[in-house]
């Protein structure tokens, strides 16, 4: 198995064996990570543009660490320093950043499909660090590979997602990833949460919490959009926290050896109370960790795929 | 100047006929219509395999004209409906300033009359600004020369200023012709709420914000017993509103857009904004319930909704884009499918593009009878081609057609005794 | 794999064992003494087995230390993907092996162990390596063949056989930890 593809757009355009690849290879650069001195020299006089759109402190930094452990020079843009508000387009942007030739760029932006627009006018790799409501792959492979980490596996276990689907890439990218590995997922939330037939995307769809993480080998809980609040998804926040808060008392349903995954950040309290946040069967440092991993992985598989 | 058209079908649903005869104009006037007419004095046009056919009219049309020429002018607009084989177009108001006073409809007449390409029938707004509050001056506007009222690209969200609207536009005789989009339904939404919505992670706009305000404006029709005409259809739901309005008399007449009988959602995933219409592209279903509507006659018009837009609002993220689509130079073409999969007669087409938007407008055209204005179009039903938006007539090239194996197209437009397309 | 030669297309590669079970062994044996006496005994030593051939032959030169002098050597694996020279050249990249070196190179002797040695190439970059665990105290090369054809300044310590080969002859050191024997063969495409 080899990598073939340009860009990272999505996890629904990739094959159980290229998510495979992905994780293998991410798996041996966990390694790198633990020496004393973190780097190889494996992509020296490589660019990497980091265009973000839409702030991020977690997933920029995670990349920016990805790309200097492997020796490429990492260069961030953040919107509200770019040309983008001199009302520059996306495309000018683009064919800009191309000029100066780099070789990898990381987008972030909050409209889908803004990855796709970039992938089409230039030729440079693309990876998609998240397009508003549409993927965030690199997440979704990071869970992936802690839950690997876990189990031993990922076909066959059964994942709930919890929370707020229709607004989330997170969701998305990771039932398109976990459906190809041969998860079964389950999600859950008030059905004002539920995008329209998300049965369709191969889901069981609940609408409380015990039933969707009733047996349940791994918990992902969403982070709720409190903003969203004003556009009557739910009528309160503490409404939600009531019914849908995962709590020590909630994770009884699932089983026993069950791990809680969280994309971050977290707002505790809301849908995840602190003593679970924080308790043993949490995962969500691991989720950082793997994360430079699953990134440096990405990095090395596209590099030099636009030569 | 005397035009022999030599040999084609003629149909002409109106008046019953479909058969192959000689058609002869004369000063600017259909003057005979038999088999084997001989006249030396007049330029000949071989017909043979063709359709003879009432020129086309597009009860739908956005000319942008004035206020946004960079992405469609008069002329242009004109140009591009001559070459689509319409003969005639009602043009939208949503101009800059938007139609609603005498003076843009008048300005807009006179610079059709200006080009002097095909007819050009003003739809002035409904309400002053299109904003849904104050009426505009229904009664000046249809003295000016508009033939029908609309908000066209937004609804008119309060209902009693819809109810208003029909009917004080009855009282003059005029059409309101209705933009159904329930907007607290539809806000934000990008593209057809369902499957490929939910996996797009794109806001949806769900068929109900489109059904919901059909059964209103029925409603008011029907308890008024004024008329509405319904622009745009693209919902299964929609179709099953009108159809049952229709049984019981309501006077409602629709339209919908070759794009909502020729794509659905499915289209949509490679974020092309060339697909980003409003309403939406819809579900495979909704597309099965358009064909069928065509065919029982639910549906009486075919209208492009021709919207022209420059690369400055397509060349952008899905979401910013503008919505619309260019539709006159294809909508021929991918109505004739229609004809092919046996949805509709050659007769039934001729209706549904020029005898119906002729009848619901008002206006003249949708027969080809003795002494009637020489508006013709002849189409080569079999005519291979390629969409190739770079040699489009109009300004825009915000066609989701492109590179489209096409069959059949219109090959010589006349208006007015005139030609004013000929194909190569 | 069989001796003699076999059919691939229309193509023929020729084979030809030049070292069986019984010649890797006394070889590695006698590499195992040479790194006992070069190096004074087992004090501050390390192997280190290059992905995938050298790990083995690590493996069984500590194996081999242990039976000897009766003390334990530690032995490491590395993967050197990372580190080499055209690891950008090529348009798909090449898979990533393991790399588990459980101890501090500091000021440790360290033996790389690789089952051939050609053009050098890949000692480079193992040591490139090694340096990036630690700085060792010094660095010596074992290998089980050394065919020649270097291109670049780099000499093993220890060889298991000089092999002089031609560049369009493959050399393959097969082990029974992966292919199920012990051999070493030349193979050379005719036809």
């Amino acid at each position: 198995m080899r990598w073939t593809k340009k860009d990272l757009l999505g996890m629904k355009d990739l094959s159980a064996d290229e998510i495979r690849l992905i994780l293998d290879t991410a798996d041996s650069f966990m390694e790198v990570s633990t020496r004393e001195i973190k780097k190889v020299p494996t992509l020296r006089g490589k660019t990497v543009v980091n265009l973000f759109f839409e702030a991020s402190t977690r997933t920029r930094t995670s990349f920016e660490i990805a790309a200097k452990r492997l020796s490429a020079d990492a260069v961030n843009i953040s919107a509200s320093a770019s040309s983008v508000v001199k009302g520059e387009t996306l495309i000018d942007t683009a064919r800009n950043l191309e000029a100066m030739n780099p070789d990898i760029i990381v987008i972030r932006h909050s409209a889908a499909g803004s990855p796709h627009i970039l992938a089409r006018c230039v030729k440079q790799s693309i990876i998609n660090a998240g397009d508003g409501a549409h993927e965030h792959p690199t997440q979704a492979l990071l869970d992936m590979m802690t839950i690997r980490q876990k189990k031993g596996k990922i076909a066959g276990l059964k994942i709930a997602i919890i929370g707020d689907i229709a607004h989330s890439r997170v969701a998305r990218s990771n039932i398109h990833g976990l459906n190809a590995m041969g998860a079964k997922v389950a999600v859950g939330g008030p059905a004002t949460m539920m995008p329209r037939e998300i049965e369709r995307l191969g889901v069981t769809v609940h609408h409380n919490i015990a039933d969707t993480i009733r047996g349940a080998d791994i918990i992902m809980m969403l982070r709720v959009q409190i903003e969203r609040k004003a556009i009557c998804l739910f009528p309160s926040l503490r409404e939600y926290a009531k019914f849908f808060c995962l709590d020590r008392d909630r994770i009884r349903n699932a089983k026993e050896d069950v791990i809680i995954m969280h994309p971050g950040p977290i707002n505790r309290g809301v849908e995840i109370s602190p003593e679970v946040a924080d308790g043993p069967y949490s995962v969500i440092l691991d989720q950082v960790a793997n994360g430079v991993a699953v990134r440096m992985a990405l990095l090395y598989l596209l590099a030099g795929g636009s030569s | 100047m005397k035009l022999l058209l030599k040999g084609g079908r003629i149909i002409d649903p109106l008046r019953k006929i479909d058969k192959i005869a000689d058609l002869l104009v004369d000063g600017g006037k259909v003057v005979r219509i038999e088999t084997n007419i001989e006249d030396p004095g007049a330029d000949i046009y071989d017909a043979g395999g063709m359709w003879i056919v009432p020129g086309l009219i597009d009860m739908h049309t956005h000319l942008r004209e004035p206020g946004y020429e960079y992405k469609e002018s008069i002329r242009t607009g004109c140009e591009a409906a001559v070459a689509g084989g319409f003969t005639a177009v009602a043009c939208m108001p949503n101009t800059n300033p938007v139609n609603d006073t005498r003076s843009v409809t008048e300005y807009i007449i006179r610079q059709a009359a200006l080009a002097g390409i095909a007819r050009v029938y003003p739809v002035a707004a409904a309400t002053r600004g299109s904003e849904g509050r104050v009426l505009s001056e229904f009664g000046d506007l249809k003295e000016a020369g508009a033939v029908a009222f609309s908000d066209d690209g937004k609804p008119v969200v309060d209902s009693a200023v819809m109810r208003y609207a029909m009917e004080y536009a009855a009282s003059f005789g005029a059409l309101v012709i209705s933009h159904c989009e329930d907007a607290t339904l539809s806000a934000d939404g990008l593209m057809n709420e369902g499957r490929i919505s939910t996996e797009l992670g794109l806001k949806g706009i769900p068929s109900i914000a489109e059904d919901i305000p059909v059964a209103r404006d029925i409603a008011i029709a029907e308890y008024t017993g004024t008329s509405v005409h319904i622009a745009h259809v693209s919902t299964a739901g929609a179709v099953r509103i009108i159809r049952e309005a229709k049984k019981r008399g309501v006077r409602v007449t629709a339209e919908t857009a070759p794009h909502y009988f020729s794509l659905s959602d499915e289209a949509l995933r490679e974020f092309d904004t060339n697909l980003k219409m409003n309403p939406p592209l819809r579900s495979t279903e909704d597309v099965a319930a358009m064909k069928e509507a065509l065919r029982d006659g639910t549906i009486d018009v075919i209208a492009t909704d021709h919207a022209p837009h420059s690369s400055i609002e397509k060349d952008v993220e899905f979401e910013y884009a503008a919505n619309g689509i260019i539709g006159l130079e294809t909508s021929l073409a991918l109505s004739l499918n229609l004809v092919r999969e046996g949805v509709l007669s050659p007769a039934d087409l001729v209706r549904k593009m020029s005898s119906n938007p002729a009848a619901v407008l008002g206006v003249r055209g949708g027969t080809l009878g003795i002494g009637a204005e020489a508006d013709i179009t002849v189409i080569d039903p079999n005519r291979p081609w390629t969409v190739d938006v770079r040699i489009f007539r109009s300004k825009s090239r915000n066609s989701p057609f492109n590179g489209w194996k096409m069959e059949g197209k219109a090959v010589l437009t006349i208006v007015g005794g005139a030609i004013k397309y000929k194909e190569g | 794999m069989k001796h003699g030669s076999r059919d691939k297309g229309q193509k023929e590669i020729r084979k030809k064992v030049v070292m069986d079970e019984e010649g890797i062994d006394r070889a590695l044996t006698r590499i195992a003494y040479e790194i006992l006496e070069k190096n004074k005994g087992v004090e501050n030593l390390v192997l280190v087995g290059i992905q995938t051939g050298g790990v083995f032959l690590a493996r069984r030169l500590s194996g081999k230390i242990l039976s000897i002098e009766n003390a334990q050597v530690p032995c490491g694996i590395l993967d050197i993907t990372l580190y080499r020279d055209d690891v950008l050249k090529k348009r798909q990249r090449p898979m990533l092996g393991k790399t588990d070196i459980p101890f501090s190179l500091e000021d440790r002797k360290v033996v790389l162990v690789d089952d051939v040695l050609f053009t050098g190439r890949t000692v480079r970059a193992a040591m490139d390596a090694l340096i990036d665990f630690g700085r060792p105290r010094l660095i010596q090369l074992a290998v089980l063949v050394d065919r020649g054809h270097r291109e670049l300044p780099i000499r093993a310590d220890f060889v298991g056989k000089n092999l002089p080969s031609s560049l369009w002859e493959a050399v393959s050191v097969h082990l029974t930890e992966k292919t199920g024997t012990d051999e070493v063969v030349i193979e050379q495409e005719t036809g």
